[in-house]
Formats: C-alpha cells, sequence, structure tokens
C-alpha cells in the first residue's frame, strides 16, 4: 500500500544543491586554520567537515555558496572564488 | 545507535538561510533522543519534500497552526508509555505559525503545563508564501501586506510581545536569541531541555530573501539587530528576568541600511527616530547597556 | 453485562475497555457527557489515559493525531460545530493513515444555530476518506466501536473511523445495552501495534510535502483502501459475532423486509428504529414495505444496495442532512449512483428531507412518505414543513 508520505531518514540523500551555484564558491586554503570549528558551526547547508586545523573543507556537492563561511573565518583562511561557468565544448 | 547527522544537507532553503542555521542549532543541541512536531512553513518545506528529508530525528508535520497541539498529544502518548523522561519533545514553527494562527495551540500548551519546549523562529514576515506581514513584523517593515507607498511607510503596528505572552502564562523559562550568535542558541535550548514543564525560546532568524540582504551577511545582519536594542537576547526563569545580553548600542541606521524592506525609512527622519525610540525603549525595559565604569 | 443507562455513558465504558492511551476532547453538546464520564473514569482510577483537556476541537483532533502518531491507541468525541472546526485535522489524519477513533454525536450545523440532532455534521465530511459508521442503537453504539477500532488498526488499512450516533436520541436516551467483559474485548480487539511511529530509537518523517509528482498516488491510496474496508467489514463482523454472538451481518447495511418489498425507506442512524415500527405496522395490514439501513456510509457499499433493492419497484431514502443546490439528499445521491446504467426494476428512488435540526420524526411522517411514494420521482421533498413560517417575510 503506499500509504502516508513517510520516510526513513537514511533513505534520503539530498538534492543536489551545489548545482544552484551561479556565482561564487568557498575555497578553503586550509593555511592559517586554527580548527575554530566557525564555518562547521554556522554553515546553513551543515556540509562543512573537519576536525584538526587545516582539515576543514566542504561538500560542494550541496555547497550553495552563501559566503557565511568565508565571511565569519576569523583567518580569513575561506575566500569566495569564481564558480567555474560552462566549458565551451 | 550508529552517530548519524540530526540535520542533513540537500534540503531546499534558500543560500544562506537564518532559520536554517537555527533550526540546526536546535535539533544539535537537544540530541537524536527528540521528537520535532513542526508548523507548516520554510522549515518544514525546505527540509521535507518527499521522498526527501533533512532530519535525522523522529518528525512529524500537521497543519499550520497545530504543532502545540500535536506536540501535546506526543508527550501524552509518551507519558502514557512511560517514555517522557527520556525523550524531548520540541514544537516549532514560524512567527506566523505561533504568534497569529497558531496562538491558540501554543496558549493551550503553556496552559496545561505540557513538558514541551517550544521553538518560534521569527524571520518577521510569512516568508514561506512570499513575505506578507505577520503578528511579528516589526513598525515600518515593507512586506508584501504591508507595503511601502506614497501613502504608507510600511507596517502600520508594533511586533507581538511573544515572549512576554509566554511569560504571561506562568512558564518556568522563556528566552529570546538569534542566529547571529548560535552557540547562545545551543546554550539556551540545552538550559530548557533541562527544565520540566513549557518552554518558550523565540530565535530571531533573517531572512536573505524576505529581508533583501545579501546571503553572505546573514549573521552579521542578526548580530546587527542585537547590537542596536531592536531585538534584545533575554532569558526569563519563573517570571523574572535573569539574564541578558548587554549592549553599547549602535545606532539603528546601522541595521536598518543593510536591509532592502527598511531602506525606505534612510529618507525619513520622522521615521527613523520612532525606530531608534523602539530600540531605546528596549534598552531601558531590560537594562541592556553595558555599564561604563 | 446488561446495564440500563444512557447512550453517552455506553459509550464511555466501551471506550474504557477498549484502553486509550490517550483521550483529548473540547465540549460541545451534545457530546459532553461521553467525555465527562470518561474523565470521571480516569480520575477514579479506573482508565488509565492520559487526559488531555484542549482549548478548541481543533486541538482536540491535533492532539489525538500526535498521540497516535507517537504510537497509541486513541479517542475523540465531537458534533456540529466541533467537528466542522476540526474538519482541516480530519482531513489530515486520514491522509495521514492514523487509526483514530471518533464518536460523532449527530448534531445540526449552524447557521441558524441548533443543538438537536440530524446528520449534516458527519455527512458534511463523507469526503474527508474517514470510515463512517451509522448505529440505530445504543447496542450498535457499543459494538461499532469495538469494530472501529479493530478496523482502523488493521494493517492494511490503517484508516480513521467515525462513529456516528444521533444526538440526544442515543446519547442521551437511555436503552439496555450489553456492555462486554474486558477478558472478550481483548480477545477481539489485540493491543494497537502501530504500523508506524515517532520513536528515536527508528526515526523517521511523517507528513511531508507531496508536490505534484506523489500527491495524486497518496489519494489514489486511500480510495483503494476504501474498497479494502468494504471486503474487512463483513470479515471484522464475524469475528465480532464469533466473540460476542452479536450479529452485524456484513456490517455494511441490513435488511429488513426487503425481499418482497413493493416499496422501502432507505434510511439511516437511529430514525431506523421508527421505520422499523411503521414497517411492522403496515406489513400486519398487508402492505409489502421494507427497510434498507444503512450502516457504512462511508465507504458506501454500491453493490450490497444494488442487490438489495433491484427488484423493489419504489425506493424512498429519507436523509437527516441535505447538500444545498443539489438536486437530492447526500444519502439519496448516492442510492441513486448505486442504480447508474444498471438494469433493476426500480422505477422510482425519491429522496426526502425530514428531522432537520431536530424535528421529530413520527411513526406519522414514515407513512406518509411510504405514502408519497407515486408512481413520479420525488427529487426533493421536505416533509413536515411549517407553511406558515414560510409565509413570512422578513422585514415586516
Amino acid at each position: 500500500m503506499f500509504g502516508p508520505l513517510i520516510v526513513k531518514p537514511q533513505k534520503s540523500k539530498g538534492d543536489n544543491t551545489g548545482a544552484w551555484r551561479v556565482q561564487s564558491k568557498p575555497s578553503f586554503l586550509q593555511k592559517n586554520c586554527i580548527a575554530c570549528n566557525m564555518c562547521l558551526l554556522i554553515c546553513p547547508e551543515h556540509c562543512i567537515s573537519g576536525k584538526e586545523k587545516n582539515s576543514y573543507h566542504t561538500d560542494y556537492h550541496y555547497c550553495k555558496g552563501c559566503g557565511l563561511c568565508a565571511k565569519i573565518c576569523p583567518k580569513a583562511d575561506i575566500v569566495m572564488v569564481d564558480e567555474p561557468q560552462q566549458e565551451k565544448k | 545507535m550508529e552517530n548519524r547527522l540530526l540535520y542533513k544537507p540537500g534540503h531546499t532553503a534558500c543560500a544562506g538561510c537564518g532559520q536554517s542555521i537555527a533550526a540546526r542549532m536546535v535539533i544539535e543541541a537537544a540530541g537524536p533522543n527528540t521528537i520535532i512536531v513542526n508548523n507548516t512553513g520554510c522549515l518544514e518545506v525546505f527540509t521535507t519534500r518527499f521522498p526527501e528529508s533533512a532530519w535525522g530525528v523522529p518528525w512529524i508535520h500537521s497543519l499550520f497552526e497545530n504543532c502545540a497541539a500535536v506536540a501535546s498529544g506526543v508527550e501524552a502518548a509518551l507519558r502514557y508509555l512511560g517514555k517522557k523522561d527520556s525523550i524531548n519533545v520540541i514544537a516549532q514553527a514560524g512567527d506566523g505559525g505561533t504568534a497569529d494562527i497558531g496562538l491558540q495551540a501554543l496558549s493551550g500548551m503553556l496552559e496545561r503545563g505540557h513538558d514541551i519546549l517550544y521553538v518560534c523562529y521569527d524571520n518577521e514576515a510569512y516568508m514561506n508564501t512570499g513575505i506578507q506581514r505577520s503578528g511579528l513584523t516589526p513598525y515600518d517593515t515593507n512586506t508584501t501586506t504591508s507595503p511601502v507607498g506614497s501613502k504608507s511607510s510600511g507596517n502600520i503596528r508594533p511586533k507581538k510581545p511573544m515572549p512576554e505572552i509566554a511569560m504571561a502564562h506562568g512558564i518556568p523559562y522563556v528566552a529570546t536569541s538569534s542566529a547571529g550568535y548560535p552557540q547562545d542558541i545551543q546554550r539556551k535550548v540545552k538550559k530548557a531541555l533541562s527544565i520540566k514543564g513549557p518552554k518558550y525560546i523565540q530565535i530571531h532568524v533573517p531572512c536573505p530573501l524576505g529581508w533583501r540582504h545579501e546571503t553572505n551577511l546573514t549573521l552579521e545582519v542578526a548580530k546587527l539587530a542585537v547590537e542596536t536594542g531592536l531585538y534584545p537576547l533575554i532569558e526569563y526563569e519563573n517570571g523574572t528576568l535573569a539574564a541578558k545580553r548587554q549592549i553599547v548600542p549602535k545606532p539603528v541606521e546601522e541595521y536598518l541600511k543593510v536591509q532592502g524592506r527598511f531602506k525606505h525609512l534612510l529618507k525619513s527622519p520622522e521615521e527613523l527616530k520612532k525606530i531608534q525610540e523602539i530600540a531605546d525603549n528596549n534598552i531601558k525595559k531590560y537594562g541592556l547597556r553595558v555599564e561604563t565604569q | 453485562m446488561k446495564q440500563f443507562f444512557e447512550g453517552s455513558h455506553a459509550v464511555a465504558e466501551i471506550i474504557k475497555l477498549c484502553k486509550p492511551g490517550v483521550i483529548s476532547a473540547y465540549p460541545i453538546t451534545p457530546q459532553t457527557h461521553i467525555v465527562e464520564d470518561l474523565a470521571q473514569m480516569v480520575a477514579d482510577g479506573e482508565l488509565n489515559s492520559q487526559f488531555v483537556n484542549v482549548e478548541s476541537e481543533h486541538s482536540a483532533a491535533s492532539v489525538v493525531l500526535g498521540g497516535s502518531a507517537a504510537g497509541v491507541r486513541v479517542y475523540t468525541a465531537s458534533s456540529s460545530q466541533g467537528l466542522i472546526l476540526m474538519a482541516e485535522v480530519i482531513f489530515n489524519i486520514a491522509g495521514m493513515r492514523l487509526p483514530v477513533v471518533l464518536t460523532c454525536a449527530n448534531r445540526a450545523l449552524s447557521a441558524p444555530i441548533n443543538i438537536w440532532n440530524d446528520q449534516q455534521d458527519s455527512v458534511s465530511l463523507r469526503d474527508s476518506g474517514w470510515v463512517q459508521l451509522f448505529a440505530e442503537n445504543n447496542q450498535e453504539v457499543v459494538d461499532f466501536h469495538l469494530i472501529a477500532y479493530r478496523l482502523a488498526e488493521d494493517k492494511s488499512i490503517m484508516l480513521p473511523v467515525m462513529v456516528c450516533m444521533d444526538g440526544f436520541i442515543l446519547t442521551h436516551g437511555m436503552e439496555v445495552v450489553d456492555i462486554p467483559q474486558q477478558e472478550d474485548v481483548d480477545k477481539f480487539l489485540p493491543p494497537y501495534k502501530p504500523l508506524y511511529k515517532l520513536d528515536p530509537a527508528e526515526p523517521l518523517s511523517m507528513g511531508l510535502l507531496g508536490d505534484p509528482g506523489c500527491y495524486m498516488e497518496a489519494r489514489y491510496a486511500v480510495q483503494e483502501t476504501h474498497k479494502d474496508v468494504l471486503k474487512l467489514l463483513p470479515k471484522a463482523s464475524a469475528e465480532f459475532t464469533a466473540v460476542f454472538g452479536r450479529d452485524y451481518k456484513d456490517c455494511l447495511v441490513e435488511e429488513y423486509l426487503t425481499k418482497d418489498s413493493e416499496r422501502v425507506i432507505v434510511a439511516m442512524g437511529s430514525v431506523c428504529g421508527t421505520v422499523k415500527k411503521a414497517v411492522d405496522n403496515l406489513r400486519a395490514k398487508g402492505k409489502k414495505v421494507g427497510l434498507l439501513k444503512i450502516i457504512s456510509f462511508r465507504p458506501f457499499p454500491y453493490a450490497r444496495v444494488y442487490e438489495a433493492l433491484k427488484n423493489v419497484p419504489k425506493v424512498a431514502v429519507l436523509d437527516k442532512s441535505v447538500s444545498l443546490g443539489a438536486q437530492a439528499a447526500p444519502l439519496a445521491l448516492e442510492v441513486k449512483a448505486a442504480f447508474c446504467g444498471k438494469k433493476c426494476a426500480t422505477k422510482n428512488i425519491s429522496s426526502f428531507v425530514a428531522g432537520l435540526g431536530g424535528r421529530d420524526i413520527t411513526l406519522d411522517s414514515i407513512k406518509e412518505i411510504f405514502k408519497k411514494l407515486t408512481a413520479k420521482e420525488a427529487n426533493l421533498e421536505y416533509i413536515d414543513l411549517k407553511p406558515e413560517l414560510l409565509k413570512d417575510e422578513y422585514g415586516e
């Protein structure tokens, strides 16, 4: 029976929201990172991960390029760079 | 229980969504032993579009106005099963679903004393349906149903004092927080969940789309609301003001000029004065100004 | 055990035996006694339920929705304005496939405001997806609640059930009813084992956004399940008979002397008792009349109705509700639909409306209806109207 709309979380992979980016994306320089964890904390997508210094990175499959991580990083170790445009065939 | 994500990426919130940050802080502070009851709104729509769900905890959505009542039912069932002490119940909604259409159910839940944490994500309008004015929309805000025009400078009514309304029910804990201070959200949620009885937390969450600001300014805008005194961060315990975030007040223009929804005010010194008055009244009422030695 | 008390108390007694975990209701005449009795039982420790006093019917339905979603048997009751206020949640509960059982103490709808019995309230929610059973007397009220839980909680059904009893007539009417023993109830109704529930040990998300890509399938599934209800009700009824002895046959309709009838009234609810008496009186005079009582209004048993009436030349459908602006009243429209495009001896299906707002339906009224079954179909006729009131013009 296709019944009520009920979903188990393990079955849900989410949308490829990384495809939303049109202008810029964060680049994690991993040079001066002090592992303050702020970028991981404030990402609305929860797609930044990392543990030790200079280990933080984002999952570009989900990252929407909002730029909050670059704004919050106290060491300016995350910079927004241009999103690569469609390659000419 | 494997270490699973309680709030997963791949949801369809706008880039830079303040509510998404706050909602994640709430559930991560609450932990996996939590059942969430969600009203209709942005959060519900962008996290659970069949067959996707961003929630790693048990989660239910019913209607627009009844999360407090559905949560009351969940809490009663847990009590019946003898499981209430080990499971948190959180009812969450937007500002419209709390202060307007959801006020009745919320009031009933608070009055009956259920052991539920109610979280209101206050983005100051009905954002999900297109930025319409709600009871928590501040004075002079430009929304689609309180638009700025030659005969109007926006919303003509002040914000409904929801924390005070919640407090008037005699509940043990009422607090306000802000997406600009994510650790503050976590601290307050953890504190609330350690108290038995009904709790109310209202979190100010900027909406880049509705407030008309850049997606990377969400946290700054939220902080400015607090730093100007327009959104006091306070905690009430058992009816008395127990804590507040003290500020060195910034002039309200600094907050207003970053947002498109207030830009009409920058040309109107009279209206600016009124907004500054609101901020000054808050600062006085709660004693927000940092005392200089 | 046979006892003599009012219908509301009979409902409270049977609900107590069903042991719901969460009960929530808002007071509205004439449902109040049901809930008051349950509150007293909880207060006396006879019933171990969480009793939630809510601030509106909308919240009452929401509370039982939440309780059911958390995996617990639940109960609520309402009438009239309360039922319509919770209409939003009613549709929601059916769409979320939660096995809630609700007693509707049928009462007229405002405006004008009226606290007496008619069936407009539950009939107005016939599209919601709930199973709707109508009881003729208080024994059926008791028994249908048991069948309701058994049906609702069946893993192949998982739909909410509304047991309808005429307000005041049944709720406040005192009858001898046989209240079953707890052991027998436990035999017929095992403890509720939810198909899905909110539990941190096994998280899931309920009530998702169903976009155009999946909404139709969800609705279609409820429609298909109603076909399964038509098959399961007779089975549940047979199981019921095996434990309790009383026989409701297929629990879809009751045929009272329809086999050789020339004229039959179709009706549902307590008026069927009056019709049966009228039928007996007329049969004693040699008239071939009968009653087809509808038990299950949703899902409507079209095939059964057709089978029961196909050789009856004249059929009168007696409604205690209206579909204002339509050609016939709701039950009559269903009966007519049962005959659509079919070959049969039935020449006349007439729609009669009586008893709105609690106006008494007497034996004479019933006999009048049988008399009115002339060759021409009555599209919609209101019985026992007061012409002197209709002459009044506003503003004079």
